[in-house]
């Protein structure tokens, strides 16, 4: 059983690099994006009104929006506002968890994800997760990424799939002489990009990261971001991240969340405004939104 | 803590008082000396043993191994040759079918059981360890035999009988079939408590990451949990062995303590601890008193490997999974 | 980019059927497993409750077994004189052991160089493994042969027994003690024998507890250490340490192999007692275990 540790206490201190700019995004970043109208905007998910409770405490509370088709959705917002129990809906996730159980609907590709003819197992092979801390599993690099299609039956040809998840993840060229050696061998980054990998071998078809880069160093994070340009050309991802500058860099659209305070007085995380990233960091319509981005939160 | 205070209390304070604490060197001999026992029993009981065994030893030397008599030629002639054979034939039985009852057992209590019933069953499981050897003897002679030779026996020496282990009928309850499933139901809660640990100490990313890839309950145990645990079930299953191998009472109160080596489980025979234990009430003459010591040799070199051999892999793991 | 139809494999499609059948299997299997012993239990105990319940009276509790030949009327008979003498074996082999047992701790713990403790702390791990008969054995070359059985002797036995769980239950609750608590101790000046017998062990007096009330639970029952050192088995008490002496598990060990069903129904009745006296004690220690551990931990 996983504990999940959620944390109600807002955590306001964002990190000090931010604190005392006036707009805590660099322009440049998002001089590159194109304006929203021109991307083409193909529906793979549609939340509806989805509250998410852990016992009687609602972790996250009315969230609705969609996300796109071979876009970078960015997550972002303070500690606590229920970031990670979002995306964990997504492949059914959280459904490990006792006493967890939601309202609202998750509609993907127009079918409902929390029906009773839908089985989590098939879900999570659609929508693969690569978690915060790199967990390759105790065993060489090439068995790491052929468990994925030996559970699924495709034993045809293995060598050929691990290869080509390697090559997708930018991995290939750094472990293709070793790839018996036993993963725990690599180094962070590394392990990062064959989770990632791992992820690729079963042929998803939705891509979440919870907060992929924030156990990396700067170098291996740069990478990370490299990797999900590259990969947004033929998956769609979503990505939670704390990190605003990185947000930035690699989402197209962006989805701020934070904390309100219920009739009660429990605290639970709400979607404050979704819109493409350039907007919520230049002109965002909400004023929450901009204390947040413009560093002036906490 | 300030470098003052650091100097004050730290270790080197203690060197740098200079006074001599009588105190600290009395407390210091007298547990030195407890924690010394350890070693000295276990030389001691090795010492002890091997010598007052050397009369048989001599007598016999290794050909005793291989010999099948005891008592024989008027009181001559000893041999642990059908002893051992026991020994290994119940010991084995008992692990081959406790391994996949226990680690069930460990999957239910940690992965597969709703929270509710863990806390249900497992002080259950954990009370099965509390009955006492000659209890579950008690109850393998009384109700256990009987079953055996009206119900059990008959019914599996009907079906299988043609297999080798199974090729007569048990007429009598106490037999080694018998023995076996006494030492099943002894082993099954060591071994079964010590993989629970093990499976809930598996970290839950790893769990998730294959859970992640899409992976029902039981492929993530088969793909991550076990491979991770695997060093801890071998330790486990070599504990249980050496539980099994000492158990003395229970098995001398259900074998049929015969001196004989049969193909059929459903015959009598003894194993090393139960025929020590039968010889309770008294060894005639110093031969058979030194020859019953070298049988305890015996047992206790099987049981030192395997206890050292689980301690080892203990150690090694724990060291290993420090990441 | 995948190949298929992205939501072909959301439904519990024909595909997933063989692999959700493995795991319901496995699942059943498991659950099966677990119910079986759990059934062992309850059979066992039931065994023990339905058949010793003739056997319990007040005659059982207040009697000394008594020898009937199978002439003339069964004069009444109980096992006091076992009940007694299990206590006092017991009772020996918790003096010899727990100052040992607890000193070593202390030692181990919080005095000994770290690879000493290692080595030492192996010794004891393979000391507990050895079998009961072989202690019992060596007992029976090293005091009694020559020399006779005595209930000491057997007590001695059983110490060797109960030290290593002692200790090991004792180091536990040591470990857990905060180590601001000895520096504390150590900078008013204290000495450091003085630190650990007045501030460090009385905080682990609920682990001790615990670890002498598990090893003698598990002393209780044991039975080979007593088959060369107090075996008696006639009608005669004796109360002497410096002789054997009648005990539980021996009552029950000699009367089952009898063929007077009276005295299995006995056996049966003294199986039900020595079955009460450990779980008794498994639930004290229990009980101390999750006191002092509570105490300790929520002191940091």
């Amino acid at each position: 059983m996983t504990e999940v540790n959620y944390p109600v206490d807002i955590d306001v201190k964002e990190p000090a690099e931010r604190a005392g700019l006036p707009s805590a995004i660099d322009p440049s970043l998002l001089a590159a994006k194109p304006p929203a109208e021109t991307l083409a905007r193909d529906r793979v998910f549609s939340i509806e009104n989805l509250t998410a409770f852990y016992g009687n405490a609602p972790a996250i509370r009315d969230v609705s929006f969609e996300i796109y088709q071979r876009m970078v959705t960015a997550i972002i917002g303070p500690s606590g506002c229920g970031k990670s129990t979002f995306i964990r809906c997504l492949n059914r996730m959280n459904d490990v968890i006792p006493n967890f159980k939601t309202e609202g609907r998750i509609l993907y590709h127009d079918i409902d994800l929390q029906a009773r003819n839908i089985d989590p197992v098939g879900v999570r092979r659609r929508i693969g997760m690569v978690f915060q801390r790199p967990n390759p599993f105790p065993k060489s690099i090439y068995e790491n990424i052929a468990y994925g299609p030996r559970i699924l039956g495709l034993k045809d040809d293995l060598d050929s799939r691990v290869e080509k998840a390697l090559r997708r993840a930018a991995l290939w060229d750094e472990v293709k002489d070793r790839l018996k050696r036993s993963a725990w061998s690599l180094s962070g980054g590394q392990q990062q990009r064959l989770c990632i990998a791992r992820c690729l071998a079963i042929e998803p078809d939705v891509i979440l990261m919870d907060e992929p880069a924030s156990a990396l160093d700067p170098i291996a994070t740069t990478r990370i971001e490299d990797l999900m340009h590259e990969l947004k050309r033929d998956y769609t991802i979503v990505v939670v991240t704390h990190n605003m500058q990185q947000a930035a860099r690699v989402a197209d659209m962006t989805a701020f969340f934070s904390i309100s305070r219920g009739a009660e007085g429990e605290r639970s995380g709400v979607l404050v405004e979704y819109d493409d990233t350039k907007t919520i960091f230049t002109q965002p319509k909400d004023s929450r939104t901009e204390d947040y981005v413009t560093g002036r939160f906490g | 803590m300030s470098v003052a205070q650091e100097r004050a209390t730290g270790p080197a304070a203690l060197q740098r008082r200079g006074r001599f604490r009588p105190g600290d060197a009395v407390l210091y001999v007298v547990t030195c000396a407890s924690a010394l026992t350890g070693v000295v029993l276990l030389g001691l009981i090795i010492h002890e043993v091997l010598s007052q065994a050397w009369p048989a030893i001599e007598k016999f030397g290794l050909g005793f191994l291989t010999t099948q008599a005891w008592g024989d030629n008027g009181n001559t002639l000893f041999g642990a040759r059908s002893f051992i054979f026991g020994t290994v034939v119940t010991s084995l039985g008992a692990l081959l079918l406790a391994t996949p009852i226990s680690l069930a057992i460990a999957l239910f209590l940690s992965e597969l059981a709703p929270r509710w019933l863990r806390s249900v069953v497992a002080p259950l499981v954990e009370l099965l360890a509390a009955i006492p050897s000659v209890v579950l003897g008690l109850w393998g002679i009384l109700v256990l035999g009987p079953f055996i030779t009206g119900t059990l026996g008959p019914a599996i020496h009907g079906s299988l009988g043609w297999v080798p282990i199974f090729s007569t009928e048990p007429t009598v309850g106490s037999n080694m079939f018998a023995a076996i499933l006494i030492l099943t139901i002894m082993i099954i809660p060591i071994v079964s408590s010590i993989c629970r640990e093990l499976f809930v100490g598996v970290p839950a990313e790893l769990k998730d990451g294959a859970l992640a890839l899409g992976s029902t309950r039981w492929e993530v145990i088969r793909g991550v949990v076990f491979p991770y645990a695997r060093a801890g079930i071998a330790a486990a299953l070599i504990l249980g062995l050496g539980r099994a191998l000492g158990e003395a009472i229970a098995v001398t109160q259900v074998i049929g303590n015969r001196v004989a080596i049969n193909t059929s489980l459903f015959d009598p025979g003894d194993t090393l601890a139960s025929r020590i234990a039968g010889q309770y009430q008294g060894a005639d003459t110093a031969l058979q008193v030194a020859s019953l010591v070298y049988l305890a040799v015996i047992l206790l070199v099987f049981s030192l490997i395997a206890n050292l051999a689980a301690q080892l892999i203990v150690r090694r793991v724990a060291g290993r999974h420090q990441v | 980019m995948s190949t298929n139809a992205p939501t072909a494999d959301l439904f519990r499609s024909e595909r997933m059927r063989r692999r959700r059948i493995v795991n319901r299997l496995v699942e059943g299997a498991a659950t099966v497993a677990a119910l079986l012993a759990v059934a062992v239990l309850v059979i066992v105990v039931s065994s023990v409750v339905r058949s010793g319940w003739g056997a319990i009276n007040v005659d059982f509790f207040t009697k000394t077994p008594a020898i009937y030949t199978g002439f003339g009327p069964r004069p009444a008979s109980g096992i006091s004189s076992a009940i007694i003498g299990t206590l006092i074996i017991i009772g020996i082999a918790l003096v010899m052991a727990l100052p040992v047992g607890v000193m070593t701790a202390i030692y181990l713990n919080e005095l000994a160089p770290r690879r000493l403790a290692g080595v030492l702390t192996l010794a004891f791990d393979v000391l507990n493994g050895i079998p009961a008969i072989v202690l019992g054995i060596f007992v029976f070359v090293f005091v009694v042969v020559g020399h006779g059985q005595a209930a000491w002797k057997a007590s001695f036995a059983l110490a060797i027994l109960m030290v290593p769980m002692i200790a090991r239950s004792t180091q536990e609750v040591l470990a857990l003690v905060p180590a601001s608590m000895r520096e504390a101790s150590l900078a008013l000046g204290a000495a450091k024998w003085r630190t650990t017998l007045s501030v460090v062990l009385p905080q682990a007096v609920g682990g001790i507890v615990t670890g002498a009330t598990l090893a003698t639970a598990r002393a209780a029952g044991e039975t080979a250490p007593l088959l060369f050192t107090s075996a008696l088995y006639s009608d005669s008490v004796s109360y002497d340490p410096r002789q054997p002496i009648a005990s539980i598990p021996m009552f029950i060990f000699t009367s089952a192999e009898q063929a007077d069903p009276v005295l299995h129904e006995q056996a049966w009745g003294a199986a039900a007692v020595l079955i009460g006296i450990i779980l008794i004690a498994s639930l004290i220690a229990r009980w101390f275990a999750d006191r002092s551990v509570r105490r300790l931990k929520g002191e940091r």
